[in-house]
């Protein structure tokens, strides 16, 4: 039986990604490498205004005199940041006015995506904002948008027309100099989706945009704002895919979350990343920083994120409870095979008083996967009743696969309460006999275990969301997880 | 002939544990199969259903078809149900969707549609009723956070709804109270008919004054050692099994 194990794994191993393919649009590329020069063409070619251009300088400044974190439980060869393409965007034929004007490859390039573009055609109630390689090429739904004051547009577009809002919150909750890759995003990111729901406005329709790398050597480095004023509410969905290629390409994201008083938002991320293949050569490094910051009293930030793809995922989306009686929420699905590792996790920081954050985190590795949860819980002196409770469990298929738990704990409040759980289960011999004796495929059965070890990070997902990331994990499995 | 084995040998490890079983099974019938831990019962058990960490030879004849050469889901498709000694858990999938899919998988392979969920509800509800389980129980994880007697209610039920032709049932008993051993065995009884045969795995008589059998066998050192009708589970129960075994 152990040998159906392994053998599942290898088919796992096998396992084609299906959104590698290349599409072929007339692309306007910068030389490779990094400069001031290079930030300069950046920001002139999507016409910034001075501040911005000089923001940019700063962070390159800053990112100068850091050096590459090593801590992470990765191992990859040295990234050479001067052999990176900074800037890569399908040419327009002209300024568009509509979606219709869209390049015609670049909605078919969509279409084969599973993502329409054209409003009338989507069924679901989910405005979508398209990110190819470094520019978004279009933005759904936003005259419906506007009538509710709800402001979803491209960052590029919101450096443009809302330079107010832009830099009042910019960096707010990620500073410039945050972390190495932080900087290097905020010095040369090329755009992302900017959000901004008004006082009091229920967002009625699901937010998401979708990134796609699409040329080669190039690094996405995208940046996402979202503003939740006093008692509004947003849901927040994003995906990925990228062009499966023998050299890794780096993204480098960095999305901010701004929740003020009584807000909600709920960001939710099913990340595809072209994870490379059997033997580990190619995908993407995704190393982003994502960081939300509960500034208002009762408001809430959740984190959801199934995370099937890249070579090397690095991220800890985290939640700073300033406002007293914050709620901060982190799910996680993480799912590691072939040569992937990941390296994912959470922070969250009680500052206000009565705050609370749930932790609930699901490692899945096979084949040679890699899997680490790393999370800090950290408790100020200010935060009296502070609450946490972190639950990381971990799933292993095959012999070669590792997992790895690394929780940091800071308290300093003594009326605090924190509690930690965490195992790890093999797909037993025993479970799946069990499921084939009752007349179930191996492969139906590994899904169902897989699936059952999920549910409580998928049933926090939207319903549209859920569906697709049981199929993902389905797909990232197959012939194990049919 | 629902099932016919003939020198069935079986090693794990190196180590032989079953040695030479021969038994024939009807239609209709239900055999006890008793003996002391230790002696290979519950790995007859295993291997019957396909469990593949054994080396196997000998032969088995299920309805005349070469049991061995197929997958333990095959096999479920084809009839044969084994009723775990310790039932699995399985975290997060709900009981009544285990068994759903479980009967669609088989259906399946049967070249059968895929029942109606309204149908499926009915029937769960029926076979549920049988074993007096709750219905709180259809939406609970597999067997997860189940006390002994109600996973192997829960066994009972997923046999009900699977209608298996040869149904093994491996130390049902063990761990039981004495009301959940009645409640067991009236869904057990509840099975019998002319069509399904059972295989009965027990240490004790007891479970035997409640699902009475056709014959009973005594295991010993990996084969049968001596077979007759339901009085020589009595005899057992009187003398132990080192002196049936050594007579």
């Amino acid at each position: 039986m152990t040998d159906v194990i392994s053998s599942e794994v290898r088919e796992i191993a096998a396992k084609e990604y299906q959104y590698g393919f290349v599409t072929d649009i007339d692309t306007d590329v910068i030389p490779r490498g990094l400069s001031e020069d290079v930030i300069r063409i950046i920001s002139a070619k999507k016409n910034e205004p001075e501040w911005m251009l000089e923001w940019r300088l700063k962070a390159y400044a800053g990112w100068l005199t850091m050096t590459e974190p090593k801590w992470q439980n990765a191992f990859y060869e040295p990234i050479d940041y001067q052999n990176i393409i900074y800037y890569a965007a399908p040419k327009p034929k002209k300024v568009l006015n509509s979606l219709d004007e869209v390049d015609p490859e670049v909605l078919a390039m969509f279409d084969k995506l599973g993502i329409s573009l054209k409003e009338q055609e989507r069924l679901s109630n989910v405005a979508v904002d398209a990110i190819v390689d470094s520019v978004s090429v279009g933005t759904t739904f936003k005259a419906k948008l506007a009538e509710v004051g709800v402001i979803f547009c491209s960052f590029s577009e919101a450096v443009q027309e809302h330079p107010e809002l832009v830099k009042r919150y910019l960096g707010t909750v990620v500073p410039r100099r945050d972390n190495f890759f932080a900087a290097l995003n905020s010095a040369v990111f090329t755009d992302g989706s900017f959000c901004y729901i008004p006082k009091g406005v229920r967002c009625p329709m699901e937010l998401s945009t979708y990134f796609r790398i699409n040329q080669a050597d190039t690094g996405q480095f995208e940046r996402t704002l979202i503003i939740a004023e006093e008692g509004s509410y947003v849901s927040y969905l994003e995906g990925c895919t990228a062009p499966m290629r023998d050299t890794n390409q780096l993204h480098a994201a960095v999305v901010e979350l701004v929740a003020l008083d009584n807000a909600q938002i709920k960001y939710s991320t099913v990340q595809n990343w072209y994870p490379g293949d059997a033997d580990g050569v190619g995908g993407i490094y995704n190393f982003v920083t994502k960081r939300g910051k509960c500034a208002g009293v009762n408001s809430k930030i959740s984190w959801t994120q199934v995370e099937t793809g890249s070579a090397i995922t690095w991220k800890y989306p985290g939640v700073i409870l300033q406002g007293d009686n914050s709620v901060g929420e982190f799910y996680s699905v993480a799912l590691t095979a072939n040569r992937q590792q990941a390296d994912t996790g959470t922070k969250m920081v009680h500052i206000g008083r009565n705050t609370k954050s749930t932790i609930v985190s699901k490692a899945i590795s096979a084949g040679h996967g890699q899997n680490t949860y790393r999370g800090l819980v950290k408790i100020q002196e200010s935060a009296v009743g502070a609450r946490n409770h972190t639950q990381c469990d971990s799933l292993l298929l095959g012999g070669d696969s590792g997992a790895h738990t690394f929780p940091y704990v800071e308290v300093k409040n003594s009326t605090a309460q924190v509690e930690h759980e965490a195992y790890t289960s093999k797909i037993g011999e025993d479970q799946l006999f069990y499921c084939r004796q009752r007349g179930m495929s191996a492969e139906d059965a590994v899904s169902m275990i897989v699936n059952g070890f999920c549910r409580e990070v998928f049933k926090e997902l939207p319903m549209e969301f859920a569906v697709e990331a049981q199929k993902l994990l389905s797909v990232s499995l197959e012939g194990s997880v049919g | 002939m629902i099932l016919q084995i003939e020198n069935l040998h079986a090693s794990i490890g190196g180590i032989e544990i079953l040695k030479g079983v021969n038994l024939e099974v009807r239609a209709g019938e239900v055999h006890a199969i008793m003996g002391p831990n230790g002696s290979g019962k519950s790995t007859l058990a295993s291997v019957l259903a396909g469990r593949e960490n054994y080396e196997v030879s000998g032969r088995v004849l299920y309805e005349g078809q070469d049991l061995l050469a197929l997958p333990a889901e095959d096999r479920a498709a084809a009839g044969v149900f084994l009723a775990f000694q310790y039932p699995v858990e399985i975290p997060g999938v709900g009981n009544l969707y285990f068994i759903r899919t479980a009967l669609n998988a088989i259906r399946r392979k049967r070249g059968e549609d895929p029942i109606d969920a309204m149908d499926f509800l009915a029937l769960a509800r029926e076979r549920m009723r049988l074993v007096e389980m709750d219905e709180s129980f259809m939406n609970r994880s597999v067997n997860e956070g189940f006390s002994g007697g109600e996973k192997k209610r829960n066994e009972i039920f997923q046999m009900a709804v699977l209608e298996p032709k040869l149904a093994i049932l491996d130390e049902t008993d063990s761990g039981l109270d004495i009301d959940a051993l009645r409640v067991v065995a009236q869904g057990v009884n509840a099975l019998r008919n002319e069509d399904r045969a059972m295989l009965v795995i027990t240490h004790y008589q007891r479970l035997l004054d409640y699902i009475v059998p056709d014959f009973v066998h005594v295991f010993a050192d990996g084969r049968i050692v001596r077979s007759g009708d339901k009085d020589l589970a009595l005899e057992l129960e009187e003398h132990g099994y080192a002196e049936i075994a050594a007579s």
